[in-house]
């Protein structure tokens, strides 16, 4: 590997479980390497002086846009249930969390 | 049976008002005619036939009524299946979401009922829109009509797809950075991103929510102004719609006087097809017999752009797609056991394409603790800097022209083993999206067959200037009305 490489396989293992993302072996590999390309690329941002430069979040000039906090209709129960895989009563079904 | 299918919004919508076409007659003719070509192009995610011959019958009910109608009567629309759609399936042409049935419609899917548009159905893309080529469709790829070989561009290659192949009158796509532009580009129809905050992202699946818009996609500019009459104005359920009034379009197409058009080298640099540089070089010409004078500029941080692109695109792609977890809604293993954090896990991973995956990882290490600074903030500063570049140059000149894409259409499976090269083909379309600004794709020449796109960017909420400008090179000029034989 070459020794400019920016992220290990180790890593990209890491970041994956932050993701909530579940990789092969096989993947794992194939992602580090494909990574490390695309990070090389992205690293040519790194040559531009942005010292005083303001960071750009969005393009408009809104800024907190607020409305009355007044009850407005809004999906019923059972619409909003209608897609979910696993159901109780009222409630979505989770896995276990504790 | 005539061809009817052929005709513009414009002319359907007239003829329909007019009581001398029949929406259902109409919608008959498009249906025979996916009935036709869609095996081969597959445009489609879902066809609603039912549905539209309803609403169909319903507005020929109002005709005989003598009720007023919409500007779009029965004018039919294909749906990028990002936009949610209520009581129709919603897909983002991905497993994660192929049972997932809106319970609500999209702003723009509203207007469109309004205005008396007929929905057709939902077109192919890559998957949660991350593409530009259509196939990360985890329901296949879409075919481009002038060559099955090739492909139709992406993401909304099925819209664009279905426009130019005649299975519909018009579609809507969304661009968040050129996925509108880049298959108008390929299938040789009119694409246009509206400016940031014009249209309401309300219902749209969010992918890279400080870059997308929805906007048309149509076989003439007339069509284009039409359509966007009807899809923009403020919507408060959208806290990123600007309050701005609304406006006709078609209104001012027919003025183009002494506009001033500036040519970035960068858009004809190293990296940009020989043949592409000279369809445009030669459409620029008309536009200078047109009237129009031409100034070369430069946008010196143009180089990077593409980084800084998909550096933010990725880290709020990680952000929006955090929500699937096939607990409310969406894809979910059954036989997934265990803690929340491994059912969650699988089901992610069983749910997403491999591209989307990737980008959800990747942004998810731009956005960690160490990275943070040096790709996303970093990313977030040069945007300002292209922002000043395209505001310095948008004050010299009214209108920024160049191609859409730098390469002609290639071959379906030639780069999609290779993601970084993929990246590449967007470094013209993603500047519209980082800064902003409103951009249209129209159809300007053709090589060995294949479609060449003419890319006109303009001030934000000037819709009106590239339509103008567009307008002026469609009317004298007929690669818009060449359609693929098929």
């Amino acid at each position: 590997m070459s020794k400019d490489r920016r992220v290990s396989v180790e890593e990209v293992r890491h970041i994956a479980k932050l993701a909530h993302i579940k990789l092969t072996r096989e993947e794992e590999v194939l992602f580090t390497e494909q990574f490390n390309r695309i990070l090389e690329y992205f690293s040519i941002i790194g040559e531009v002086d942005t010292e005083s430069v303001p960071a750009s979040y969005h393009v408009l000039d809104l800024v907190n846009v607020y409305r009355e906090d007044k009850i407005q209709e809004s999906l019923r129960d059972e619409e909003a249930l209608k897609n979910a895989p696993e159901r109780e009563g009222r409630f979505f079904k989770s896995p276990r969390i504790v | 049976m005539s061809e009817l299918y052929k005709l513009t919004a414009i002319e359907v919508s007239e003829k329909i008002r007019s009581g001398d076409l029949s929406a259902e007659e109409y919608l008959y003719s498009i249906l025979e005619r996916i009935k036709h070509v869609e095996g081969e192009i597959h445009a489609f995610v879902t066809v609603v036939e039912e549905n539209a011959l309803e609403t169909a019958r319903e507005i020929d009910r109002k005709v005989k009524r003598g009720e007023d109608l919409g500007s779009l009567a029965g004018v039919v629309v294909a749906v990028k299946d990002n936009i949610c759609t209520r009581g129709i399936r919603t897909t983002c042409s991905s497993r994660m979401l192929e049972n997932f049935v809106p319970p609500y419609d999209a702003t723009v899917i509203e207007r469109l009922k309004a205005a008396d548009a007929i929905i057709i159905g939902k077109t192919n893309m890559d998957e949660f829109a991350m593409g530009s080529t259509t196939e990360t469709s985890y329901f296949g790829v879409t075919r481009n009509p002038w060559n099955l070989n090739k492909v139709p561009g992406g993401s909304s290659g099925g819209s664009a797809a279905a426009v130019i192949a005649e299975e519909t009158t018009v579609a809507l796509g969304s661009d968040t950075g050129g996925s509108i532009r880049c298959p108008a580009s390929y299938c040789s129809v009119v694409g246009l991103k509206p400016t940031y905050g014009l249209v309401s992202r309300y219902g749209l699946i969010s992918y890279a929510n400080s870059l997308e818009q929805i906007g048309p996609l149509t076989r003439s500019v007339e069509d284009c102004a039409l359509l966007l009459s009807v899809i923009s104005g403020h919507d408060s359920r959208d806290s990123t719609s600007v309050d701005l009034p609304a406006k006709d379009y078609l209104k001012n197409l027919d003025d183009m006087r002494d506009i001033k058009i500036g040519l970035p080298h960068e858009f004809f640099g190293e990296g940009v097809e020989d043949d592409v540089k000279d369809a445009v070089l030669k459409a620029i010409g008309k536009l200078e017999d047109l009237g129009a004078s031409c100034l070369e500029i430069s946008l010196p941080m143009m180089k990077y752009a593409l980084a800084a692109y998909y550096i933010i695109a990725m880290s709020e792609a990680s952000s929006n797609l955090a929500r699937y977890d096939g607990l409310r809604y969406g894809y979910r293993d059954e036989n997934a056991r265990g803690s929340f954090d491994e059912v969650f896990s699988k089901n992610r991973r069983e749910g997403f394409g491999a591209e989307v995956r990737r980008r959800i990882i990747l942004g998810t290490y731009a956005l960690s603790a160490g990275y943070f600074e040096q790709y996303y903030i970093k990313a977030l500063k040069i945007r300002t800097l292209i922002r000043r570049d395209f505001e310095k140059a948008l004050k010299d000149v009214d209108v920024i022209v160049g191609p859409t894409m730098p390469l002609l259409p290639f071959n379906i499976g030639e780069k999609i083993d290779d993601p970084l090269k993929l990246y590449m083909c967007d470094i013209l379309t993603v500047p519209a999206n980082l800064t902003g600004c409103p951009a249209i794709s129209i159809p300007c020449g053709f090589k060995n067959g294949l479609p060449v796109g003419m890319q006109i960017i303009g001030r934000p909420f000037d819709e009106d200037t590239i339509l103008k400008v567009a307008y002026a090179f469609e009317q004298s000029t007929d690669y818009h009305k060449l359609r693929p034989s098929i």
